[in-house]
């Protein structure tokens, strides 16, 4: 497992234009697979436009104490963006007006920003109807300043999505780091134990499954079967839904392809994979995310590749949800990871 | 064409049968769909068959295309290795149990 962010390691795929330049070029540019533009347009979806707005989801840092091999933010205890404070007023602004019904807090670990539960409480009382936070689990263990995380949560009623690659130990091992599946288990026992994830609970908890190498996610329903029958038996841990997410293929996912030369064989697999009825629900299309420092992106990817929105509303102090849901979505090939199969997104298949 | 009788890449090409043989082609992929579908086994379960029979007929794009598949369905590498083991038992099995046809022969031809 990679211990230092692409970033921090300088390396080249650290740039986004480096990143787009390869998912441009190759077999794309070559004509062996078809531009993710061209295969959209013979459905009529280009250019792709935003429907209603109903997420907002607000990264409010890079800065996490892991370094999962697979990660699209490249996050890490090194990364320094964070979310200040003065920002997070101009997201609070947001959060009351919005039309949106569901609000995302991502990172990074969103927990490991200082004025995180400051943001939380205030957030939690602009009638947000769906309150979310992602969190790795591994946080609520490591360090006795979020022991309590569940009973906050619980105290603001917070949708939890925890990230779970798989319910055995070797595999989550591998893909997040030593140690993180004794201490996911420990967190989501803590979760059940204060009520969340439970069958009757309102306690939302779910799993986000994401594939640990070069291979698509199998059907939802069936790996949230399975997921709950292991966790269930070998930890008596309950959830709610699991979350089958692709890795699509930008930042630290795209460096490991490369490196163990699956590139092809992936992009391969997305395209064959592309379903045009998962196009009309990619998130992109009813999401906006807001960055650490206030910028607007269609998508968490499209802001880890620096893509901001096409717009002239291009950063919150601006903010117009009207003028900004009247745009055009950016594409690229890494839109195919969300049109594979049953589709992807933060919220899990779409089709 | 290449120099060797397996290309790793053939793989993506194996829908191109059915342009040589339309109506058989797309009989056998409607079929193989189905076969793999949920069913009165799952499709776990069926994978764990299908990477079994691959190492059997000893078919190198079988064995990639199921070990993906088991990969994408959750299938631990210890099932996939115990699958492996009950083909190779089977086919061992199905060697060994001629050894009684031999010792009929055997004992059929001796005094």
């Amino acid at each position: 497992m990679a211990t230092k962010s692409l970033k921090a390691r300088q390396d080249e795929l650290a740039q986004t234009n480096k990143q787009l330049e390869i998912l441009d070029g190759g077999i794309f540019a070559d004509g062996e697979l078809p531009y993710f533009k061209d295969k959209i347009s013979e459905i009529g979806h280009f250019p792709l436009r935003p429907k209603k707005l109903e997420i907002l989801q607000i990264n409010v840092g890079y800065m996490c104490n892991q370094v999962c091999e697979h990660c699209h933010v490249d996050a890490g205890p090194d990364r320094k963006e964070i979310m200040t404070k003065e920002t997070m007023y101009q997201c609070l602004e947001i959060i009351k007006t919005t039309g949106a019904h569901t609000l995302d807090l991502t990172g990074g670990a969103p927990e490991m920003n200082p004025n995180f539960r400051w943001f939380v409480e205030e957030a939690s009382k602009a009638g947000i109807k769906d309150f979310i936070v992602r969190s790795n689990l591994t946080i609520i263990r490591a360090n006795k300043k979020y022991f309590d995380l569940p009973e906050f949560f619980k105290k603001h009623n917070v949708h939890v999505i925890s990230s779970m690659p798989h319910y055995t130990r070797g595999k989550t091992d591998k893909q997040r780091g030593d140690g993180v599946f004794d201490k996911s288990i420990k967190a989501l026992q803590e979760l059940n134990a204060v009520g969340y994830g439970m069958p009757d609970s309102n306690l939302r908890l779910d799993l986000v499954y994401n594939p640990s190498g070069a291979f698509l996610p199998g059907d939802q329903m069936a790996m949230e079967k399975d997921f709950k029958k292991a966790l269930l038996e070998d930890f008596n841990i309950q959830f709610h839904n699991l979350f089958a997410i692709t890795n699509l293929p930008i930042s630290r996912f795209l460096d490991y392809l490369i490196a163990s030369e699956n590139y092809e064989d992936y992009m391969y697999a997305l395209v064959e994979a592309y379903n045009p009825a998962a196009v009309a629900n990619v998130m992109c299309t009813n999401t906006i995310s807001i960055s650490w420092d206030g910028w607007l992106y269609d998508c968490d990817f499209n802001q880890m590749l620096g893509l901001k929105v096409a717009s002239k509303i291009k950063h919150i102090k601006d903010y117009n949800e009207d003028i900004l849901n009247d745009r055009n979505i950016i594409i690229s090939q890494h839109c195919y990871g969300c049109t594979a199969g049953a589709g992807s997104s933060c919220q899990g298949t779409v089709a | 064409m290449a120099n060797n009788y397996y290309d790793a890449a053939d793989l993506r090409k194996f829908g191109k049968i059915t342009e040589w043989s339309e109506e058989l082609g797309n009989k056998f992929f409607e079929y193989y769909g189905k076969v793999f579908e949920e069913g009165a086994l799952s499709a776990r379960e069926k994978s764990l068959i299908a990477l079994a029979v691959a190492h059997v007929v000893k078919c190198p794009y079988c064995i990639d295309a199921y070990t993906k598949d088991g990969l994408q369905k959750g299938i631990t590498k210890e099932e996939m290795m115990e699958a492996v083991h009950a083909g190779a038992a089977i086919e061992s099995g199905a060697t060994l149990v001629h050894g009684v046809q031999m010792m009929n022969k055997y004992d059929k031809l001796s005094m």
